[in-house]
């Protein structure tokens, strides 16, 4: 875990002068409406100020007094410790959010010699800190020598609230956004004169539309027809909320407006809600893809059943876990290498299993399909025995973590994003093997008649094992791809295997084109039917339905056609 | 109508079956005598635990038969005949649940415990009738039937074979694993059927019913070989060597071949069903473990490595596999899976007519050496 | 619903139907008529406006170059292809397009492939008793009996192809001109009205050759022969009319004489056969 970076007085100075949009407004009129806010978030919070002549006295950057601040956090009582935030959220010391913020991450503790310090990095026996009021490094201590500022749940949320209120008058935008976020709902008739000035003098438009919203919906509080119009079209759940609450009203012309609001964001819902199915189905549909254009190939185009196709996705994952162990603190680089390593190391095993079984059972399918349905049993006790029988952890990468709100009802998360887009660039590539390369052309000839390609002098067994090795590889790549959305355990292979299987029947055997339709579309379909037939029975219908599908179409969406695939 | 009488009767003029039947009734009558007649303290006693893992063997071995006629046949890998087992071990489960009657922990008088446990008021109408023994075996064999019947119907007509065939018959045990999963199916979610304690009014944990159940299943074996042996040395059983080997010569000799498919298909569901009734007892629960995709798969494990198309090659394969696993998973539990999958390897790479195709190539060495061949079993 | 269907209409199945007593009705005209088939793969046009006439107990020759479309023909007449438009007529009562595999050859069309496609691992006895024209549904068949009749039926075509000494060996040892016989042989057993024959002779020795030139030639008359063949020397000793295939339809059609002297005929087929045979 990173914390955030931790602002002493003289940075915080030196990042004043960053932001233009900042400079406009005078340390005065920011000291002012500080105070002003924080006093009205107190009324909020509905806590009694205990110190608050001692806090307004309090002079910025005067230790002495900042010392007396932290000094009263450090009692037993929850309640007396409440009331000494308050005060630090009042002195105006320019050092107050980093104390609230080490204080909200367990952060601000106190040395054995009687100073504030603010740990850096609580992992291992010693922890780096620095001190909290000249913010210098103060080397490493050992955790016998400090102690821990406790605090409970609701303390907790009152360093949050009191945080978002500072954190207007942040010079970073990020930081403003979450305390506007943090306000909707929130505000009350204290905070709505100063919140009006606060929103003229706002840079930043969503800063301003979120602090718009949050102070219309204490309008609409108060009965106001016109605040409607600032909430319409939001979909953020405490505007509805709030809409809501309205349609009770007194008023009925507000009711109605209010009412009329509602109904326009529900239908927005509605498309919100179509899109973010769309998008679990296509990322399901792209995991799918990716698990099963493995097989695609050795199957389509080889002809073979590799029940281990699902034992080389786990070999994948695995390669990633081991990655991450041989990096630590680098779960990004590790992943990257990951991928060329997945791919490698899957790619040699399907080598292996093709020169140790496959080739001995050329021309007996079922015979191959048993075979390697027992190397996939070694590889998954070997997997047991040589690792564990537990599932392992990989690290999701901070780039890859998180999510990107595309508005308040609907968030796309990162992961899965980036393993779409990864499905859809190894499909382009395949494609590009397949159409450009002189493999490509290998293996389609030697796929449409092997005698003939052997006598045009083609290594139809190097094109055997090329072929095997692309199609293991890519198992390999949808493990790598796997190990950031599931569980990597023992197991992962045997959950993909049939599902992948069916994705390649269901798009007709040897096109990739199909099994890329077909897997996408198989993920649709399940993420539309799971919301009202629940995840196992939407499982269910899709493996009936591909069941019956296949009787009726038993060569798949796209067949080939002709005399060789009569036979 | 004696023609058809007689063609059940064919494999009692083979030597074949008449060995295979007298070894079977030897090795059931030595098991019982040493039950029986032994005291049990003598080092040649065999116990009731014993007696209840050979009654498994024998009840896997008809459930191995009836894979083989499909398998060694047909032409026709299924990977799922693990469901018409489960089906039938169902409907036999059933039929034992209700036998409990209100001797349950919750003590109702018709529910099951588990239904009550999901509040449920009433008995579901697919649980009707399991409380007669007359209708609850002869669901044991119609259920897996009519499944067998409707799925084999459809896919045989759209000529669905070879691994297309093998991959969705894995998908119906798997779906089918998934739904017995569910509670909400009303057969017991993933705990299944369990708790039984009657059997035809004897008490199924006492040793002379496991005994019965023994006898049962070595009837049950005996009489499902000859079935399957009077259909492969019919007519029949050569139209479907025909359609393992060439599927379209045989169409256009004017057989329908996907009828004969789906007969086949169906008799050998039925066994599998009545196999999986006579093993629910002697082990004493029926779960969605047994839908499973690797149950189904080493089921055919067995057929292969005893070797496939000769039936009795399929008894001794579940005999040798299950044997080596009680001894393995009692001994070295993390071993047995690879021991299974390099059994997979070695015998499809290294062994594929199996146990029975070393037995078969060192007698017909012989009776070459004798320079005779045998008359065929056509003018028989 | 289809099951009912089939269960309903289970006696008027063309299962049991001893050509003898066959319902084909030649009286108006040719026993096999062919009009205006196309099939095409993926583009590919492999039969093009076909149209083709075989009379009753004709021996007809086909040939053509690679990929003129023999093999494809034969999988339409007897139901594994359907083509994309056209008709085909059986007498003229039967029309093919809309019977399967099954009822077609219970008809009396019968088949033998390119490639010889025996039953391996069956003898050769079990073989031929497969072919025979029986009651071919499930019960009669598991519940079929040997009996004298039959056995001599099938002693007397064993004759015919002279592999009585082998009847009751597998037909996996035979060696390729044995295989080729024992499937005339099984097209023998069902009693068809019209033999359709797939390269007879491929990998025959000159011998063999003779013998299946005489075993073709004493069949037509009673029965309606198709011959598809590469080798010219055995078309000339069989030939009475001859078609000529190409890119799929009908490019000249006499006999013999006729249509190797024909100059279109040379340019597509017999040049090009020259040429191989000279390389």
């Amino acid at each position: 875990m990173r914390y955030p970076p931790m602002l002493g007085p003289a940075t915080a100075g030196a990042r004043a002068g960053t932001d233009a949009a900042e400079d406009e407004r005078t340390s005065q009129s920011r000291g002012s409406w500080l105070l002003a806010l924080a006093l009205s978030l107190v009324l909020v919070l509905g806590l009694s100020i205990t110190t608050p002549a001692a806090a307004q006295e309090a002079a910025p950057n005067d230790d002495v007094a900042a010392m007396t601040l932290l000094e009263a956090l450090d009692v037993d009582s929850f309640p007396a410790k409440g009331d000494a935030i308050d005060a630090i959220v009042h002195s105006d010391d320019p050092r107050a959010r980093d104390w609230l913020q080490a204080l909200l991450d367990g952060r601000l503790q106190r040395a054995g010699d009687g100073r504030f310090v603010v740990v850096l990095d609580n992992t291992g026996r010693d922890w780096p800190v620095q001190d909290a009021l000249s913010g210098e490094p103060l080397g490493q201590m050992s955790r016998r020598e400090l102690d821990r500022i406790g605090i409970n749940n609701a303390l907790r949320n009152q360093l949050r609230s009191a945080i978002a209120v500072v954190d207007l008058y942040a010079a970073d935008v990020g930081l403003r956004r979450a305390s506007a976020e943090r306000l909707l709902g929130e505000v009350d008739g204290d905070l709505a004169g100063p919140l009006a000035e606060v929103i003229e003098e706002e840079p930043d438009a969503r800063v301003r539309g979120r602090l718009v919203q949050a102070l219309a919906i204490y309008r609409l509080e108060q009965g106001e027809l016109e605040a409607i119009d600032d909430l319409q079209g939001s979909l953020h759940s405490r505007v509805r909320v709030a809409l809501n609450r309205a349609t009770n009203g007194d008023d009925p012309i507000v009711a109605d407006a209010a009412r009329e609001a509602l109904n326009g964001i529900e239908q927005m819902l509605k498309v919100n809600r179509a899109a973010e199915t769309l998008y679990f189905g296509l990322s399901l549909g792209s995991v799918l893809v990716l698990a099963a254009i493995g097989l695609a190939i050795t199957f389509g185009v080889m002809g073979v059943i590799n029940m281990a196709h699902g034992e080389l996705i786990m070999l994948g994952a695995y390669t990633t876990w081991a990655m991450q162990q041989l990096l630590p603190g680098q779960p990004g680089l590790a992943l990257i290498l990951a991928i060329p390593a997945g791919f490698m190391v899957a790619a040699l095993a399907g080598i292996a299993i093709e020169r140790g079984v496959i080739q001995f059972l050329k021309g007996r399918p079922l015979e191959t399909l048993l075979a390697t349905f027992g190397i996939s049993l070694i590889l998954q006790q070997l997997v047991r025995t040589g690792i564990s029988p537990l599932n392992r952890t990989v690290i999701t990468p901070e780039w890859m973590s998180g999510s990107i709100a595309v508005n308040d009802a609907l968030s796309l998360t990162l992961n899965r994003m980036y393993v779409l887009g990864f499905a859809l660039v190894v499909f382009a590539a395949l494609m590009l093997i397949m159409r450009r390369t002189r493999l490509g052309l290998e293996v389609r000839a030697v796929t449409q008649n092997r005698a003939m390609a052997r006598s045009m002098g083609i290594r139809a067994t190097r094109v055997d094992i090329l072929t095997f090795a692309l199609g293991s590889g890519v198992a390999g790549l949808a493990g790598v791809a796997l190990s950031q959305l599931t569980n990597v355990g023992p197991n992962l292979g045997q959950n993909y295997i049939i599902d992948s299987f069916m994705v390649v029947v269901f798009g007709g055997v040897g096109n990739l084109w199909g099994t890329l339709v077909a897997g996408l579309s198989l993920g649709v379909i399940n993420q539309v039917l799971e919301p009202w037939a629940g995840a196992v029975m939407a499982k269910i219908i899709v493996l009936v339905f591909i069941i019956l599908f296949i009787q009726k179409r038993p060569r798949g969406l796209f067949p080939q056609k002709g005399r060789a695939a009569e036979g | 109508m004696d023609s058809s009488r007689l063609w059940l009767l064919r494999p009692f003029g083979e030597r074949s079956t008449l060995i295979f039947l007298g070894v079977l009734l030897a090795a059931v009558t030595l098991v019982t005598l040493l039950h029986v007649a032994l005291p049990p303290g003598h080092p040649l006693y065999v116990n009731a635990y014993t007696v209840n893992l050979f009654g498994k063997y024998l009840s896997y071995a008809l459930l191995a038969v009836a894979v083989d006629l499909v398998w060694g046949y047909l032409g026709i890998l299924s990977l799922g005949h693990g469901a018409f087992f489960a089906l039938g071990g169902y409907a036999m489960g059933m039929y034992l649940m209700r036998q409990i009657g209100d001797r349950g922990v919750y003590g109702h008088p018709v529910l099951p415990d588990f239904m009550v446990f999901l509040n449920w008021d009433s008995l579901p109408w697919y649980w009707l009738g399991f409380d007669m023994a007359w209708f609850a075996f002869l669901m044991v064999m119609l259920v897996p039937g009519a499944l067998a019947l409707v799925f084999g119907f459809l896919a045989f007509r759209s000529r669905v074979t070879g691994v297309y065939l093998s991959i969705i018959t894995q998908a119906l045990t798997f779906a089918l694993m998934l739904a017995f999963f569910r509670n909400e199916m009303g057969f017991g979610g993933s705990d299944g059927l369990t708790d039984f304690r009657e059997l035809l009014g004897f008490n199924l944990r006492s040793s002379e019913t496991r005994l019965g159940l023994f006898l049962a299943s070595g009837v049950a074996l005996a009489l499902g070989y000859v079935l399957c042996r009077a259909i492969v040395t019919s007519k029949l059983g050569r139209v479907c060597v025909a359609t393992r080997d060439a599927e379209a010569r045989t169409r256009f000799l004017g057989y329908r071949v996907e009828r004969f498919q789906l007969f086949v298909f169906v008799v050998s569901a039925m066994l599998a069903g009545l196999a999986g009734a006579l093993y629910v007892p002697q082990v004493g629960i029926i779960n969605p473990s047994e839908f499973s995709p690797l149950f189904s798969i080493e089921i055919v494990l067995w057929v292969a490595l005893g070797g496939r198309a000769t039936l009795y090659g399929a008894v001794i394969g579940a005999i040798l596999v299950n044997y080596a696993k009680t001894v393995f998973t009692g001994a070295m539990p993390d071993a047995w899976l690879f021991a299974l999958g390099g059994l997979f390897v070695l015998v499809t790479v290294f062994l594929p007519k199996g146990v029975a195709g070393l037995l078969a190539l060192r007698l017909r060495r012989r009776r070459d050496a004798d320079g005779s061949f045998s008359g065929k079993e056509a003018s028989a | 619903m289809s099951i009912l269907r089939s269960l309903a209409s289970r006696d008027r199945v063309f299962d049991f139907l001893v050509p003898a007593e066959s319902p084909v009705d030649v009286r108006h005209g040719p026993i096999l008529y062919l009009e205006d088939v196309t099939v095409s793969f993926d583009g590919f046009k492999a039969i093009n406006d076909l149209n083709l006439t075989i009379d009753d107990g004709e021996l007809r020759c086909i040939i053509g170059p690679n990929g003129a479309g023999k093999t494809t023909m034969m999988d339409i007449i007897t139901g594994k292809t359907r083509p994309d438009s056209g008709q085909v007529w059986f007498g003229s009562r039967h029309d093919l397009l809309s019977m399967n595999e099954p009822d077609i050859a219970s008809l009396g069309i019968g088949r033998k492939f390119q490639k010889p496609t025996v039953f391996e691992v069956l003898t050769v006895f079990e073989n031929l008793e497969l072919a025979m024209a029986a009651d071919k549904r499930i019960l009669p068949t598991l519940t079929a009996r040997m009996n004298g009749e039959i056995r001599d039926h099938i002693d007397e075509v064993l004759e015919i192809i002279g592999l009585k000494a082998l009847h009751a060996r597998p037909a996996g040892i035979l060696s390729h001109g044995q295989k080729q016989w024992l499937e005339i042989g099984m097209l023998l057993m069902q009693r068809p009205r019209l033999l359709l024959v797939d390269e007879p002779v491929a990998g025959m020795t000159e011998q063999e050759m003779e013998r299946t030139a005489e075993l073709l030639t004493g069949l037509a008359g009673k029965q309606s022969v198709v011959v598809v063949e590469h080798d010219m020397g055995f078309v000339r000793s069989i030939a009475r009319k001859v078609t000529v295939l190409h890119q799929g339809s009908v490019l000249a059609e006499g006999s013999m004489d006729q249509v190797s002297s024909d100059p279109r005929v040379i340019e597509v087929y017999l040049g090009a056969e020259v040429e191989e045979e000279t390389l």
